[in-house]
């Protein structure tokens, strides 16, 4: 049987879910066998999100431009988009500067108002992105076919939803073990 | 011909999302190279109306690899809130948390993220270059490094009820004790994890020898400041002590001053083409005072570590690069060494039998309106800075995180690397690959770094004299 097409995605998040991933431990020489990882910021070189990707776990809410425009990429060339984590789910952390009224006060704060000296905004087009008005959920951007919460959701949980999908069959998300935020 | 800029993008690898530009000149020599970190979230505005006590849990969200060090820089502030000393169990508990997370964090960036470089090599299947290349070329060396990791990673779930961002360490101390069976399991894997660690030393040490003396010469090496925390007679601290700045003839720069004085001997500067500010040492201004931070920054401003086998590695590691270390690729070895120090600190605060008191947190209200905290990250040097009003409502955040003061390090890095692989004709995938782990010497965590700004993906691109881009590199 020839191997599923795996990616990870990291958004606006802090790679927590990709590490609780990195901690299903021993069970990633299993997990090797069962699936190639062709995109993946902790564990490819690749650099431009492949076709014909079988399953995505996708971390992090879409905050910025590169975001929106990596977010779409993986909707139109994945099978599977699981929103992999609360900041995916929910925007969570990250949004939490939703409430602010736009990106420009986060900004002011950091590089205005607590720099010293060349205070100045980022600002280098087509390198640096321009970040979004607000941060959104994945699913209020593209579709999504599996929800995994949890901040992180742990290693057991991630393996109770991916052995499924790597059969073919569709995860159980309930009860407090499976679809527990936080 | 033109000017020309090469766009890396993004930086795989690597803990966050950034991208790297090089810039050449008409001739097709390399000008200049840039490491961009490309997301901000804005933790220093949000969490302003918030209570103090739920700084742990927010910041702590700032980085999922190093979550600790965000726990603990923040019960640290919160502590002196409360102006309250924390008792003696709850001090030893956060050490020996905090030595867990080293362990863990500086595991992965040898195994997980380094090593594919190392043994696979620079000019290896990209494909194949990576975590689960490793799996299938060395499933043993592979399965060692996920073995180290988990052990981190275990006693801090042991310790703190979960493996990442556990809300354990509170202002006032630790919200449980020590439970009795951690003690015996955890000094039990021990012997197992000390053999992996050196022969990781050994083998690296070898590669070295063998075949990556030219990396040592170009991959950011340079003279600059180091700064750290150290302990009393200077012992290698990642917890209290204070604070010291070292240049690379090893002369006191800046010592014995303490994390209140950061606005005073640090400043912050802000370049348009990055989210990542650059720190540098106040007096010396921006360029002679930038400095690096982490595990060689550590090795190099201590006098000593303390256990045996960590200092047998530190007086070698002195014999290869002099007293004062000034070749970031061996960060890698530094992170090896520390790896070591963390497995001997863990044992002798296991064995110490105050660790176990019960008596693990104290308890008071908001004492004082203004704090700074600090501890050693796995990067380096973390700083917390909260003002308070009388409710314990954050009025204000600032934070200066490790990865960001290795900024201007990173990026002299990563020119020193494209001026002696790159010009106009050669720019292939493992040259830039080159360009790539030059930053992995540093391990950096850009999601720490922008201040829950985001993540760090790396791009090549090649612009031309006017600045204008000329060819965009994008591996796959």
């Amino acid at each position: 049987m020839s191997r599923l097409r795996f990616a990870t995605v990291w958004l606006a998040g802090c790679s927590g879910c990709h590490m609780s991933f990195l901690d299903l431990d021993e069970w990633l020489l299993t997990f090797a066998e069962l699936a190639e990882v062709v995109y993946s910021p902790i564990g490819s070189d690749v650099k431009t999100y492949p076709e014909g990707v079988d399953i995505a776990l996708v971390e992090g809410g879409v905050a910025n431009r590169d975001n929106l425009e990596l977010i779409l990429e993986v909707r139109a060339r994945t099978r599977l988009l699981v929103s992999f984590g609360d900041c995916a789910i929910t925007a969570n952390i990250p949004g939490m500067r939703n409430m602010l009224g736009g990106a420009e006060p986060v900004l002011r704060r950091a590089y205005l108002e607590l720099a010293d000296g060349s205070a100045t905004l980022p600002h280098a087009p087509g390198i640096v992105p321009e970040l979004l008005e607000r941060v959104w959920p994945v699913h209020e951007v593209v579709p999504v076919d599996v929800y995994l919460p949890g901040c992180p959701p742990d290693a057991a949980r991630i393996r109770a939803c991916l052995e499924p999908l790597l059969l073919g069959k569709t995860p159980v998300m309930e009860g407090a073990d499976m679809i527990r935020f936080g | 011909m033109e000017k020309r800029t090469i766009l890396i993008d993004p930086v795989t690898r690597i803990e966050g999302h950034a991208k790297i530009s090089i810039h050449l000149d008409a001739g097709g020599a390399v000008e200049s190279a840039r490491f961009h970190v490309v997301e901000y979230r804005g933790f220093e505005k949000f969490c302003e109306g918030r209570p103090f006590t739920e700084m742990a849990a927010i910041t702590a969200r700032i980085c999922g690899i190093c979550p600790v060090s965000h726990l603990l820089a923040a019960a640290k502030t919160g502590d002196k809130i409360l102006a309250v000393t924390i008792p003696p169990a709850a001090e030893k508990l956060r050490r020996l948390m905090n030595l867990a997370q080293i362990c863990q964090s500086h595991a992965l960036s040898f195994f997980h993220l380094s090593s594919p470089d190392l043994l696979l090599g620079w000019d290896s299947d990209p494909a194949q270059r990576n975590l689960f290349g490793l799996i299938a070329a060395d499933p043993e060396l592979a399965r060692s490094g996920i073995r180290l990791r988990q052990f981190g990673q275990n006693l801090i779930e042991a310790l703190g009820g979960r493996k990442i961002h556990a809300a354990w360490a509170v202002p006032g101390g630790v919200r449980t004790p020590l439970a009795p069976e951690v003690r015996e399991h955890t000094l039990a894997q021990l012997p197992e994890m000390v053999t992996i660690a050196e022969a990781a030393l050994t083998l690296f040490k070898r590669l070295l020898d063998e075949r990556l003396g030219e990396e040592l010469e170009v991959f950011g090496s340079f003279p600059s400041l180091f700064m750290g925390l150290v302990g009393p007679d200077g012992l290698w601290e990642t917890y209290g002590g204070s604070l010291r700045i070292i240049d690379s003839a090893g002369a006191v720069v800046a010592e014995g001053w303490s994390e209140d004085d950061y606005a005073s001997v640090l400043a912050e500067a802000v370049e348009p083409w990055s989210y990542l500010k650059f720190p540098y040492v106040r007096s010396l201004g921006p360029e002679a005072g930038s400095y690096r931070v982490g595990p060689l920054a550590r090795l190099n401003v201590c006098e000593r570590i303390g256990t045996p086998r960590a200092d047998a590695e530190l007086i070698e590691l002195r014999q290869r690069g002099g007293r004062v270390v000034t070749a970031s690729f061996l960060y890698h070895l530094a992170r090896l060494i520390e790896i070591l120090a963390c497995l001997e600190g863990i044992e002798v605060l296991l064995n110490d039998p105050e660790i176990g008191e019960r008596h693990v947190r104290a308890r008071a209200g908001v004492n004082a309106h203004e704090a700074v905290g600090v501890s050693e990250a796995p990067r380096g040097t973390l700083f917390h800075h909260y003002r308070v009003d009388g409710d314990g409502l954050i009025e204000k955040v600032n934070l200066i995180i490790a990865t960001g003061q290795n900024n201007g390090a990173m990026n002299r890095t990563v020119t020193q690397i494209a001026r002696h692989y790159l010009d106009g004709e050669h720019l292939s995938e493992a040259l830039l690959n080159r360009v790539e782990a030059g930053i992995r010497c540093y391990d950096p965590c850009l999601s720490c770094s922008t201040h829950a700004a985001g993540s760090m993906p790396l791009q090549v691109r090649l612009y031309g004299p006017g600045g204008e881009l000329l060819q965009e590199r994008l591996r796959d």
